[in-house]
């Protein structure tokens, strides 16, 4: 945002002052005592609550951990690209070339990540993806790291489930984007090699206004339950006209990735989400000690529950930290990369590490099914699935 | 066949739901000769209006749906007198500019205060879920909006062909310097005329937030299928835009349900063959003034 650039730059005068003042008193500081972290995130625009939930985690975990690792303070440069590819390519270029980053972070979408790919391998700077979770991604360039998913870890996880608890017919209605492909992609693959049967395949529009035609189709296909992916902001409207058009009535249950039921929405999404099942990375409801203190701190701090965004964000700003601490500080872009490969840790969501190979994710994956919870929503784990990597890549 | 009375039903909800929310459009664009962009930005207001009030104050639905409309009016009016009144005699690319900007000024202010997040409004237990008639499926909510917004059409076209006030309207817009000259205050009679569609605006917006989705971009978002009312139905009469909003509402519904992987492009496919056999849209005057 222009706002928070200019908010920066101030702060790289006064840094530069303080600076100068501390030159002329007693410790000679040197130049290079700030880490800067070019965030890139849509704040605007329809994927705006991905970008708000990122930005308040890393603020959470710097309020935290303070805002000095290994001597070197960071610094958070935030820019908009309202989801837009074009928008995030002009925003690193800004990023790597004026402001001189050490790393750039973010990505609210698939194709924002993948824009920002080749300028990552030039400027030789890891790219820590917090939110977009296509595949192919992190085999864009050397430099992308991932903490936050893939939608083929949730999607072939509860594939498998679906066939293991007598699921047997799936209707699916996945939202016609690269995310959406994978997700019917990975989700058959696995539900078909398990014996299961695809009825009916429907592709929505990306700016799908109303889904009761769709919804409709689903309900005359008769089949066990629905598969649906659609982007976290959709998943209230297809859950509200899932019950009004009588789907739960019939007998027909949701399944899916946990988008649906993004913990940033679920509990405005009335009773009809009940019993839904899905396979994702975090709930609100986790039941570690760890978590709990971090759904409380976040809701203190921003006045409503964190989403799995909010933890991917959360975890990324970890990441970075750590890398730091692993090469002492030094901001050689390559070392870093090489210091986060291997991490591990316990997350808000569980215990995660990034895998050396693919630099993606490896996480569990945890069932839930949606059940009300002193009076709210929330998304309840059952089973779980332990340190997922992602099938996306693991099958080529 | 029940399916086909089903997506008959749904279509013409749809569609229902599509007039109130464009014919304040038709009215200003048509009536006025102003092109207002903004006009969804009052739909939102109404929408945001209805959810504060039922969600957070703990108003009923049915009472929250009239101050909807209210408020989006009084809005609508204030802003007429200060800021669109002086756009009226300015060239189209003007008000498009100003309109556009005040869109994206009202999505700003809305993100701002409400968040970017979709919101929805709690309804009431007797609004939700479906019912058969003979074996037809039936959404009670559908329902409601098809007998609100089919009321206020029959309401509207009353209004407008048999009341004094419908006759100034007329009047004032066939030739606004000759009404003017008999008597009738053709500044008050547009200011009540442009409120009152941006109150059916509001309305429309609180109808639409359980079906179409409500958040700070659905001014934008629908802009683009109100102006295809508009253009379809022609902008001389509100009977236009009605037969318009139905055909496309159950054309659009129809389309995804029998041909899913063309459902987007269906009502856009639409637009252009009605176009190309009547270019000043299904009841257009053949010089738009």
């Amino acid at each position: 945002m222009f706002e928070g650039k200019q908010l920066s730059h101030k702060a790289a005068w006064a840094a530069a002052v303080a600076a100068i003042v501390s030159l002329a008193a007693i410790v000679p500081a040197k130049a290079e005592d700030s880490v800067k972290v070019g965030l890139i995130l849509p704040m605007t625009g329809g994927q705006a609550s991905t970008g708000k939930q990122i930005e308040n985690a890393i603020k959470l975990y710097m309020q935290q951990k303070g805002d000095t690792v290994a001597g070197k303070k960071i610094e958070i440069i935030l820019k908009d690209d309202a989801a837009i590819p074009d928008k995030t390519k002009t925003a690193a270029q800004e990023l790597i070339v004026n402001d001189k980053v050490h790393f750039i972070a973010g990505f609210g979408v698939t194709p924002a990540a993948l824009a920002a790919a080749p300028l990552a391998t030039q400027a030789k700077i890891p790219e820590v993806v917090m939110a977009a979770g296509t595949s192919i991604i992190t085999e864009r360039s050397p430099y992308i790291v991932r903490t936050s998913f893939t939608l083929a870890q949730s999607s072939t996880i509860i594939a498998d489930w679906a066939v293991k608890n007598g699921i047997k017919k799936v209707a699916t209605l996945t939202s016609d984007y690269a995310p959406g492909n994978d997700a019917l992609n990975f989700f058959k693959q696995n539900f078909t090699a398990g014996g299961g049967e695809v009825v009916e395949e429907v592709k929505t529009p990306l700016a799908n206004p109303d889904f009761a035609p769709f919804l409709q189709r689903m309900k005359d296909a008769k089949p066990d339950a629905i598969f649906v992916f659609v982007p976290a902001g959709q998943g209230g409207n297809f859950m509200k006209q899932y019950a009004e058009r009588g789907l739960d009535k019939a007998g027909i249950k949701v399944i899916g990735p946990g988008d649906v039921t993004d913990d940033d929405l679920l509990n405005n999404m009335g009773d009809a989400v009940l019993g839904t099942v899905t396979a994702h990375l975090y709930s609100a409801a986790h039941p570690s000690q760890m978590n709990k203190d971090f759904v409380a701190a976040y809701k203190k701090a921003f006045g409503n529950r964190p989403g799995f965004m909010a933890v991917s964000g959360y975890d990324g700003i970890h990441l970075i930290y750590e890398a730091l601490k692993k090469t002492n500080g030094d901001t050689d872009g390559t070392k870093l990369v090489e210091a986060m490969k291997g991490q591990k840790w316990e997350s808000p969501r569980g215990p995660i590490s990034i895998d050396p190979e693919t630099r993606d994710i490896v996480q569990n994956i945890y069932i839930r099914k949606v059940e009300k919870v002193d009076g709210e929503l929330y998304n309840v784990e059952f089973a779980t699935f332990e340190a997922v990597k992602d099938l996306g890549k693991t099958k080529k | 066949m029940t399916s086909i009375l089903t997506n008959l039903f749904d279509g013409v909800a749809y569609g229902m739901l599509l007039f109130v929310l464009a014919c304040g459009l038709a009215v200003t664009l048509g009536l006025m000769n102003f092109v207002n962009l903004a006009h969804g930005a009052f739909a939102m207001a109404g929408g945001y209006v209805c959810m504060v009030l039922v969600n957070r104050m703990g108003w009923p639905f049915f009472a929250a749906l009239p101050l909807a409309f209210i408020s989006s009016a009084a809005i609508g009016i204030v802003l007429e007198r200060t800021l669109y009144r002086h756009l009226y005699a300015r060239s189209h690319l003007d008000q498009v500019l100003f309109t556009i900007g005040l869109t994206f000024m009202s999505v700003a202010a809305v993100d701002y205060i409400q968040g970017s997040s979709r919101v929805f409004i709690n309804l009431p237990a007797a609004l939700q879920g479906q019912f058969d008639v003979f074996g037809v499926g039936i959404g009670r909510y559908r329902l409601m909006i098809i007998v609100i917004c089919g009321l206020l059409t029959i309401a509207l076209q009353m209004v407008l062909a048999k009341t004094r006030f419908g006759s100034r309207l007329r009047a004032a817009v066939d030739d606004p310097r000759a009404a003017s000259g008999l008597g009738i205050n053709v500044p008050q009679v547009f200011a009540f005329t442009f409120a009152f569609g941006c109150g059916l605006a509001g309305l429309g917006g609180a109808l639409s937030a359980e079906i179409l989705g409500l958040d700070p971009y659905f001014p934008l978002k629908f802009m683009i299928y109100f102006l295809i009312v508009v253009t379809v139905g022609g902008s001389s009469s509100i009977t236009g835009p009605f037969l318009a909003s139905l055909l496309l509402g159950i054309g659009d519904v129809a389309g995804k349900y029998y041909v899913p992987k063309m459902g987007p492009f269906v009502i856009y496919t639409m637009m252009i063959l009605i176009l190309i056999w009547r270019p000043n849209g299904l009841f257009g005057r053949t010089a738009a003034r």
